[in-house]
């Protein structure tokens, strides 16, 4: 039976060892091996790492997840003392030099460090202007502690919040604490979740835990992150829930193309039942929960609640009315309550460091932090934490480093396909549930997409919703047929082929969807539909009356052509056209065969001159 | 006693059963929502979002599937609501192959008359229809996924209502296509042609396979003499077709339609269901007298037989060798009547008119020869009558043939559940205690309980049966009798639910008036006042079937009854 006195025990012990704070004795080094950092090549670097490390005193090599940064991956920190130093872009002869010149010679590699890669004056990620104005609670582990090993977790404090709940906080202070901090469900829909968990705490023979972990927002990761790189907060979030609710089962919904997640899952779950943390009578309060894991095949749908809820169950995937929520009727039709992987990741810091603590960071009504996965035409695309009430020009401009080529920024999409486009007129909008709500979006699970001036709004719509109509289950008629239709005549408007009342189809269409469709999936598809009308409608009706694309991005609607002034005759076009629709005399203006061209802009781009322009 | 609940629908309070849904409790003060997927006591979905009403909340919300709360204030018929219905109908139109004038459902189709009720008068969303092949596989239905809208009421009623489960949605979003499992055709897996699916089939998507063709060819080719026997079922519901009420017995027009049609000879298959309780009983007695395999089990229903093969095999043993009562007729028919007559057997056409669509199959057994030719449902009776342009309500009664068209009261009973065990039951306690039986209506086994028990006294013995209809119910009965939990000596068991008075081939019935009527009951009605006004009401008693005994069978359970009236049974695999 492990108690708190053992888990100071481990805190200390591991703290010492491993080198995990500031008054180390040796050097810890990290090497970031989550999906990202392993795709790029970190586990070579890590084998060498520890061979090269292996008859080294007071050197520690450890495998930690994401920081966040993936663009940069692979990465590896080296820690001595209170000092950090960020190598990014490593590759095995540049991890050999920082072996050698800074581990064993204690002299900072400075050309590999983050700093020389992002222009500024820092050697770690710490020191980065987008990192500092990131405020990191759910990503507070990502990327610095080993998830493989539950005792760097207890180092960092972890269970201190289960073992705070078993031993000296009733259900009711529990689900009262989580009321007061305000903490709503981080996969978008912004419910309170101590409501939730209140809910779900009448008397019942069975009860269950879920974890969604279905992300599945095109571009969204937010979620892997924290499974790859802390996955005790996670359980240990869920191993609360389940005393709180007096659910003895819980379950984590996880999509089968995370595997790494589920490998790291399935660790996490291990090591914490060998502790006594999770299984029977957990720190011998006489509280039993278990976590199993459920694999889902992908599909979209099943991150709705009652959708995952029916697949947990082993029926199709397919969502179900509410009333009765699930807090009524769950899974196997008994109480449930379903929380997002972020939403929990809050928990056990919300119980051990307090309520005011965690309002003290967000608005008034939506306190704490929102990870966003920031993607498309941005300068640092990867995760970023802030805190909620941060505009998205700060998050842009800031964290995200402004948008690349000079660009002009035109619009971000929040909430995938869900949510719905915010304009630059919007651009100051704090992001929060409410205000994103006010303009015609949603918060969602945290993808956060940045387009630019070369973007087209109605093809962005229709990006979107292609995604939904293929991922739409087929259970009701104004997703299953509905956006079909609305998608048809979007590629008919992005095709040229658009016609007058199409617009007003669409707000149609769009409008009964969002009234009539049974699940979240349908009432949001139309979603970045009619946003973009709404501010965008101008850019539609060109399209439609003109059969121009003003971001000249609809190949329907584009030509290339080549400048004759400007054509130095080069022949690099002609060379690169894929079906040879370039010709020309060497020095001579080349010319480029419309019917034969495919607009695959091949030539635009191989053109030393920028001769290659498209209208 | 279950909680009550107040609500307010469209400014009228009502009162009721916690849990029961808005749908329902609209339809108790006389607010009929219109529904497409929703099917009374077999399917609440949610799917079609016609039913949609404003229950306050930020969308509306399917009132089949919303659960009345107290309180509530809903509103069925504000303009947004009627604009949403009446949109989600178009877009149902949209994906649906509208050829609807030579469509098997036309007229009789649920799709057409919501969308007629909601004013739909054009659809401004056309765009690209799914294409899919018909499924022809099946001896006894259609399946045409270019008319499904899937509202998974088939789904429901295969899976839910009779635990079968042989088909399914697969794909998704616009690809979804409801059929059975790998793309499978319904010839080719465990489906038992039972026909619930095609009864719970709003639109032309699951139809009966259409044999009238073959019967006017029959009764149009001069050198062919045509006989008909008409199974108990179909007397009971025949009248629907024609608008009378349900529940309306129409034995005498039935046999005049039926003689008016050109049939040479006009048999009731009641009669060999008084000649199958002579069998069966006989096997019954013999069974229990002669330590043979107990419980025995009845044979009547083919759908049973086929769930029986692919499920329950090692239940083969208990299985009544006896044909069935269509079986029986027919073997008579070809065996005993056309050497009578002198009349060759190729030029005898008998046919059948049944409440059954698996009775199409059961006839093409291989076991079974040409005894039967052709199979027509009571759906199929109904069409040639119609073509035959006779004005059905206005026919005068008439008896059917003599001889094969002779019943009691306990044959007729064989098309509602726990009939036949009833008719066994007259019967064999007749014969084992030589007594005269007083109480002959078995209160016990009669109902709509899915599943039957009772214990008759018989001599010294408390012979203990049970009945269940409908597969799922069979499956219960079973599974209990194989884990050693039930102890039986005799079972019925009907693949439908109901019997064959709900068989896969009667009138269909539209959702609407099955929200409002119990269908299964009012045609059960009529079969026991049918029962009520014969003379004779048990099998033994039949004089036609003691006179065909006499001049060709001898006894029952004998040589001769084992050659023309028995069967076997075969393994078959579940995928």
């Amino acid at each position: 039976m492990i108690t708190k006195k053992d888990l100071d025990k481990i805190k200390a012990a591991t703290l010492t060892e491993n080198y995990l704070d500031d008054s180390r004795e040796g050097i810890r080094v990290t090497v970031g091996m989550a999906t990202c950092g392993i795709a790029a090549g970190a586990k070579p670097l890590f084998r060498l790492l520890k061979e090269g490390t292996a008859d080294l005193e007071k050197v520690e090599v450890k495998m930690v997840g994401c920081i966040g940064s993936c663009r940069l991956e692979p990465m590896i920190e080296v820690y001595e003392g209170s000092k950090r130093t960020t190598y990014v872009f490593m590759t095995p002869e540049k991890c050999q030099k920082v072996l050698d010149e800074h581990i064993k010679g204690g002299k900072v590699v400075t050309e590999y460090t983050i700093g020389a890669a992002d222009k500024e004056n820092a050697s770690s990620i710490t020191e980065m202007s987008y990192f500092k104005s990131q405020k990191r609670i759910v990503l507070r582990n990502c990327g610095t502690i080993d998830p493989e090993n539950i005792d760097e977790y207890i180092a960092r404090g972890g269970y201190e919040a289960l073992d705070k709940v078993l031993t000296s906080m009733s259900k009711e202070d529990v689900v009262n604490t989580l009321l007061s901090s305000g903490l709503r469900g981080r996969g978008g829909a912004g419910f309170p979740t101590g409501l939730k968990w209140k809910f779900t705490m009448a008397e019942a023979d069975q009860k269950y835990v879920v974890c969604n972990a279905d992300e599945g927002d095109p571009g969204a990761f937010m979620n892997r992150s924290v499974l790859e790189g802390d996955p005790h907060a996670l359980l240990e979030a869920m191993a609360i829930a389940g005393y709180t609710i007096g659910a003895t089962i819980g379950y984590i919904y996880i999509r089968a193309e995370y595997p790494l997640a589920v490998e790291r899952l399935k660790i996490a779950i291990k090591q914490a039942e060998d502790k006594g943390l999770l299984g029977k009578n957990i720190m011998g309060s006489g509280v039993d929960f278990t976590i199993e894991l459920r694999l889902g095949a992908g599909a979209f749908v099943c991150g709705e609640e009652t959708a995952l809820i029916a697949s947990i169950e082993g029926e199709r995937g397919e969502p179900r009315p509410k009333p009765p929520f699930p807090s009524q009727s769950g899974v196997f039709g008994k109480p449930t309550v379903i929380n997002n992987v972020g939403t929990f990741a809050n928990i056990p810091q919300i119980i051990v460091k307090g309520v005011d603590w965690f309002k003290s960071t967000g608005t008034e009504k939506s306190s704490g932090t929102k990870v966003f996965a920031l993607g498309g035409k941005i300068s640092n695309p990867g995760l970023v934490e802030v805190p909620m009430g941060t505009t998205l020009r700060d998050i842009i401009y800031n964290m995200g480093g402004g948008i690349p080529n000079g660009k002009k920024f035109k619009a971000a999409q929040t909430g995938g396909p869900s949510g719905g486009c915010i304009p630059v007129d919007h651009i100051d909008t704090p992001i929060d549930y409410d205000s994103l709500a006010e303009i015609g979006t949603m918060m969602g699970s945290g993808g956060l997409i940045i387009m630019d001036e070369d973007n087209c709004m109605v093809d962005i719509a229709r990006y979107f919703l292609d995604f939904t109509v293929d991922e739409s289950c087929g259970k009701c008629v104004p997703c299953r047929i509905g956006t079909k239709r609305m998608l048809e005549i979007l590629e008919r408007i992005t095709t040229s082929k658009g016609k007058a009342d199409d617009i007003s189809k669409l707000k149609e269409l769009g409008k009964n969807i969002k009234l009539t469709a049974l699940c979240g999936l349908g009432q949001t598809a139309p979603n970045p539909v009619l946003s973009t009308i709404r501010y965008f409608e101008q850019e539609y009706e060109t399209h439609i009356k003109e059969h121009k694309c003003p971001a000249g991005s609809c190949q329907a609607m584009i030509a290339y052509f080549i400048e004759a002034e400007k054509c130095i005759g080069c022949g690099l076009c002609a060379r690169k056209c894929p079906v040879d629709a370039i010709s020309g005399e060497k020095k001579q203006p080349h010319k480029i065969d419309r019917s034969k061209c495919i607009k695959c802009g091949a030539c635009m781009e191989a053109c030393p001159v920028d001769a290659i322009y498209k209208r | 006693m279950a909680k009550m609940v107040s609500l307010t629908i469209d400014g009228i309070n009502v009162e009721v059963e916690e849990g029961t849904s808005v749908l329902k409790a609209a339809k108790d003060i006389g607010i009929m929502i219109p529904t497409l997927c929703y099917l009374n006591g077999v399917n609440s979905f949610g799917g079609c979002r016609i039913c949609v009403v404003d229950a306050g909340a930020k969308s509306l919300l399917a009132s089949c599937t919303l659960p009345a709360a107290e309180g509530m204030v809903i509103k069925t018929n504000t303009k947004e609501v009627q604009e949403a219905r009446r949109m989600n109908m178009e877009l149902i139109l949209s994906n649906h192959d509208r050829s609807c004038l030579t469509c098997d459902r036309n007229g009789k189709c649920e799709l057409q008359d919501t969308a007629f009720q909601m004013n739909v008068d054009e659809i401004r969303f056309d765009g690209k229809d799914t294409k899919h092949k018909l499924d022809l596989s099946s001896p006894a239905m259609v399946r045409d996924p270019n008319k499904c809208i899937l509202c998974r009421r088939c789904v429901a009623a295969c899976g839910r209502v009779q635990d079968i489960g042989v088909i399914g949605p697969t794909e998704r979003g616009f690809r979804t296509i409801v059929e059975p499992a790998f793309k499978m055709s319904l010839g080719d897996v465990a489906c038992i042609n039972c026909g619930q699916c095609l009864q719970a089939c709003p639109t032309g998507a699951i139809t009966i396979v259409d044999d009238t063709k073959k019967v006017w060819d029959a009764i149009a080719d001069p050198n062919k003499h045509v006989v008909v026997q008409t199974a108990p079922a179909v007397r009971a519901a025949l009248g629907e077709e024609f608008g009378l009420p349900i529940g309306t017995c129409v034995t005498g027009k039935m046999a005049t339609a039926l003689k008016r049609l050109g049939f040479d000879r006009v048999f009731d298959t009641d009669f060999a269901a008084d000649l199958t309780i002579m069998e069966e009983g006989t096997e019954f007695i013999g069974r229990l007298q002669n330590n043979g395999v107990l419980p025995m089990i009845t044979s009547c229903s083919p759908g049973w037989i086929k769930f029986m093969e692919h499920n329950y095999h090692d239940f083969l043993p208990n299985m009544s060798s006896c044909k069935s009562p269509q079986q029986m007729m027919g073997s008579v028919i070809k065996n005993y009547y056309a050497p009578k007559m002198n009349i060759p057997r190729e030029n005898i056409v008998s046919v059948s008119v049944m409440p059954c669509s698996a009775k199409k199959f059961e006839a093409g057994r291989p076991e079974f020869g040409d005894d039967v030719d052709v199979v027509i449902t009571t759906q199929e009776l109904g069409r040639m009558i119609r073509m035959a342009g006779i004005d059905f309500e206005r026919l005068p009664d008439s008896d059917f043939d003599p001889l094969l068209g002779d019943s009691t009261g306990a044959a007729v009973i064989f098309g509602v559940t726990g009939g036949v065990m009833e008719a066994a039951l007259r019967t064999v306690y007749e014969v084992l205690t030589k007594e005269t039986l007083e109480q002959i209506e078995f209160e016990s086994i009669r109902g709509m309980e899915g599943l039957k028990e009772a214990t008759v006294k018989i001599n010294d013995l408390d012979v203990k049966i049970a009945v269940a209809h409908g597969t799922a119910n069979a499956r219960k009965l079973l599974d209990s009798i194989r884990s050693g939990e039930k102890e039986y000596h005799f079972i019925e068991i009907m693949a439908c639910p109901g019997g064959c008075i709900n068989g896969g081939g009667q009138p269909l019935v539209d959702s609407e008036i099955k929200l409002k009527t119990n269908v299964v009951k009012q045609r059960a009605k009529a079969l026991y006042s049918e029962d009520r006004g014969k003379a004779l009401r048990k099998s033994h008693e039949n004089p036609s079937v003691q006179q065909v005994y006499k001049d060709w069978l001898g006894e029952p359970g004998g040589h001769k009854s084992h050659e023309f009236l028995h069967t076997k049974y075969v393994e078959r695999d579940l995928y």
